[in-house]
């Protein structure tokens, strides 16, 4: 009993450094070496200035810019220093409120747009910070961005296939718009 | 169902097999003390270890000694991890001045990681330093892995040999499975997450200014984003293949920073259940006669298929409260449709609902969607699937002996059919093995059942629930399934840190994980003292499909019966309302 307390204490201790001390530590070191960008978390800078994360959504409810999709974190949407999802239940009554909210909202927005709303339009994303939107849902807002910005229906469309990724080898994941590319594209796009 | 999720599912399982082999080879390589590629770099980490630690690695242990080294390293892990929970304010690697974690939520992390389950109560880039997430989560998610797969090892040896007193040497078998398997197939997957978008830096959270600005529920104007980073990848890595599950950032593998890509979603959930499967054929390897390793890997098959199947259906077909409100929920070539509720846009229906079946099908309990927000019957198979007991593929290694139980149960009722004394492998199923496997089938629900009951009658408890209705009994439910089975994953609307739910669940992990590992070993510690019958006409083979087929039946029956009660109470009772309404 004596001599496997002695081993448990000195093998865990070894095996904490391993792996949770080096092997760490190796990684962080190959990631800095060759993916250092990505590994501090794919950053945008717009003038020496952070203004956001190509995988981290940011809350849009301008009609000029494109929206994404609703965020329950708190104490405000698209908190990225704490992820949440909604965790609603599919018959919680409250679950349709926030649905015909949104709803309402985008109607409101565009009132002569008859398509029937993308689901993904009116659902939370999982981690409350989704970054992107299908296609379905981004083609959507088309009509009301380019409205409101005075541009063509065009110029709004190749912005978002622009910033759009397909599926891994045509196969995997789903084809997504990056939404905050978009609107900065937006942005600096001239009338 | 349509095109794209059949492909999706099918990519998957046709990897996910072809890699079974290898894996397994090496592994059983590994497990027999044979020489791999990676020996002249980790062979003298691995002899310096045991010099400094004072084990003869030739020494074989009795399985009393073999489970009382199991348990004392484990109860190390928990008191450690408690520990630099309560003082990481004082330790380095704090860049965000993270407080003491309160002592009943430290419990409840501590035996979480200690016992393969990683159920998270805690919020990770809300409540754990860089060093707490290293130093205790990340060692965690190896040696508890590791801990699994060396109790397999010593029941596999049980069957190995004959008319022997030990099964096998404890700390070797630990420390070959850290350093040989995980270590080497962490470091490749991390870095390929990195390569993804998944963070790996000690730098503390980053300012960035909003595009537009934003109110707070006060309605203050806010016109900065906080975004909390950290050395994510080389954990993410260890707790998909390690069947651990706990996440860097509070909602795990949803988190774009955890899982930026549709490869990197492919990788993780491949690992999720690599290792698992892999062992099946470790096992048939080591047993000589890979036949049944095939065998098992099958009943795993036949059970996850269809659940895979009936998830991704009920998930694609959507809401039906949303197509009355005139939502677009047909999958296209523009979206995926369905119930987009609580999933990411980039994973859609298909890696959903893949990620739900192979997490809880394997303990894994790593999440890329919020199972909570499921359909009613989206929701039943992950619940289901964590009430078989974690045999579906199961944690790395527990699975697999978890399996050997019903196996052994199997065996027995098939014995009495035929009227012909029970055997497995060439050793007699007697009395002292089926008490045991009985006992290893028969704690996790009963901690599951007893649980819920309890949590739905205490007034402490009923506090915890978010949604109304059955689904508020579902939450419950799914959570001491989940940690009464060491699975990790939630219907996370429940509040669980709470001082209940953190000592409930606490306790709750603890048992479902060592009051199996004691039988387990007291299985490999009966059977290495028994001789080696041979085949002859009245043996029954159990790599034939009549006998995967009656396997899977015995696992369905025992798990269909308990619980399908509980079941009807919840998910079922919502889904007919949903339906009705």
């Amino acid at each position: 009993m004596f001599k496997e307390l002695r081993s448990a204490i000195s093998v865990f201790i070894i095996l904490t450094i391993i792996t949770g001390i080096l092997y760490p530590l190796f990684v962080t070191g190959i990631a800095k070496a060759f993916f250092h960008t990505k590994a501090n978390g794919s950053l945008i800078y717009r003038d020496g200035k952070i203004i956001g994360s190509a995988l981290i959504g940011q809350p849009f409810d301008d009609p000029k810019y494109l929206w994404g999709r609703l965020s329950a974190t708190s104490p405000v949407p698209y908190n990225s220093s704490s992820s949440l999802g909604s965790n609603i239940g599919p018959s919680n009554p409250l679950f349709l409120e926030t649905v015909k909210a949104r709803i309402e909202k985008l109607r409101a927005a565009d009132p002569k747009n008859k398509v029937p709303i993308p689901v993904d339009l009116v659902t939370s994303s999982a981690s409350g910070l989704d970054p992107h939107i299908s296609l379905a849902g981004a083609y959507y807002q088309i009509s009301r961005i380019a409205k409101h910005r005075g541009l063509s229906v065009n110029v709004v469309k190749n912005i978002i296939d622009r910033n759009t990724n397909g599926r891994l080898f045509g196969l995997i994941g789903e084809p997504v718009v990056n939404v905050l590319k978009v609107n900065m594209d937006l942005d600096s796009s001239k009338k | 169902m349509n095109w794209n999720n059949i492909i999706q599912g099918g990519i998957y399982l046709v990897v996910l097999v072809l890699l079974v082999k290898p894996l397994g080879t090496y592994m059983a390589r590994i497990y027999e003390g044979k020489p791999t590629g990676l020996n002249i770099w980790l062979g003298p980490i691995e002899r310096l270890t045991y010099r400094l630690s004072g084990i003869n690695p030739e020494i074989s242990m009795p399985w009393k000694t073999y489970a009382v080294a199991v348990m004392i390293f484990n109860i190390i892990g928990i008191v450690v991890v408690y520990i630099i929970q309560r003082l990481q304010m004082h330790l380095p690697l704090n860049p965000m001045s993270m407080p003491p974690v309160t002592p009943d939520l430290a419990f409840n992390t501590a035996v979480s990681f200690a016992t393969n389950t990683n159920w998270q109560s805690y919020g990770g880039e809300t409540t754990l330093s860089y060093f707490t997430q290293m130093l205790t989560l990340t060692v965690q998610n190896f040696v508890s892995a590791a801990t699994g797969m060396a109790v397999l090892v010593a029941v596999i040896r049980g069957f190995i040999q004959k008319q022997t007193e030990t099964i096998g040497n404890f700390w070797v078998d630990l420390v070959r499975s850290t350093l040989y398997i995980l270590l080497p197939l962490a470091i490749i997957f991390s870095i390929v997450l990195v390569s993804q978008g998944a963070v790996q830096t000690f730098a503390p959270s980053v300012k960035a200014a909003l595009i537009e600005t934003t109110k707070d529920v006060t309605g203050k104007v806010m016109s900065e984003q906080m975004i909390a980073l950290g050395p994510a990848a080389s954990q993410i890595a260890i707790k998909q293949l390690g069947t651990n599950g706990g996440g860097f950032f509070n909602v795990n593998s949803a988190h774009p920073f955890e899982n930026p890509t549709p490869l990197s979603n492919f990788l993780e959930v491949l690992a999720i259940l690599l290792i698992a499967a892999a062992l099946c054929y470790t096992f048939g390897y080591m047993v000589k006669d890979k036949r049944q390793g095939w065998a098992i890997l099958a009943a795993m098959l036949i059970i996850f298929i269809p659940c895979l199947w009936l998830c991704t259906h009920v998930e694609q077909q959507g809401n039906p409260l949303l197509s009355k409100l005139g939502i677009d929920q047909r999958s296209s070539a523009m979206q995926p449709g369905g119930n987009m509720e609580g999933k990411e846009s980039r994973f859609g229906i298909a890696n959903s609902a893949l990620w739900a079946t192979a997490t809880t099908a394997a303990s894994n309990g790593s999440v890329n969607s919020m199972h909570d927000s499921y359909m009613p019957l989206g929701g039943l198979i992950p619940m289901w699937l964590m009430q078989l007991g974690e045999v579906i593929f199961g944690g790395v290694g527990s699975g697999l002996y978890g399996m050997i139980a019903f196996i052994i149960v199997a065996v027995f009722i098939s014995g009495l059919m035929i009227g012909r004394t029970p055997e497995y492998l060439g050793k007699k199923i007697e009395a002292y093995e089926m008490k045991m496997a009985s006992l290893m089938i028969l704690i996790p629900p009963m901690i599951v059942l007893i649980g819920t009951a309890v949590s739905v009658i205490v007034p402490a408890a009923k506090s915890s629930i978010l949604n109304p209705g059955p689904h508020g009994f579902s939450e419950v439910l799914y959570a001491f399934s989940s940690a009464g089975n060491n699975n990790g994953s939630a219907f996370a609307g429940l509040t669980t840190n709470t001082l209940f739910y953190n000592i409930a669940q606490g306790l709750a992990m603890f048992f479902a994980r060592y009051w199996l590992i004691i039988p387990a070993l007291a299985i490999a510690g009966s059977l290495s003292r028994k001789k080696i019958v041979p085949v002859s006409q009245g043996t029954l083979p159990t790599h034939t499909p009549l006998f995967i087929v009656f396997l899977v039946m015995v696992i369905l029956i025992v798990g269909a019966l308990t619980f399908i009660p509980a079941l009807a109470l919840g998910p079922i009772a919502e889904h007919l309302m949903l339906t009705s309404l």
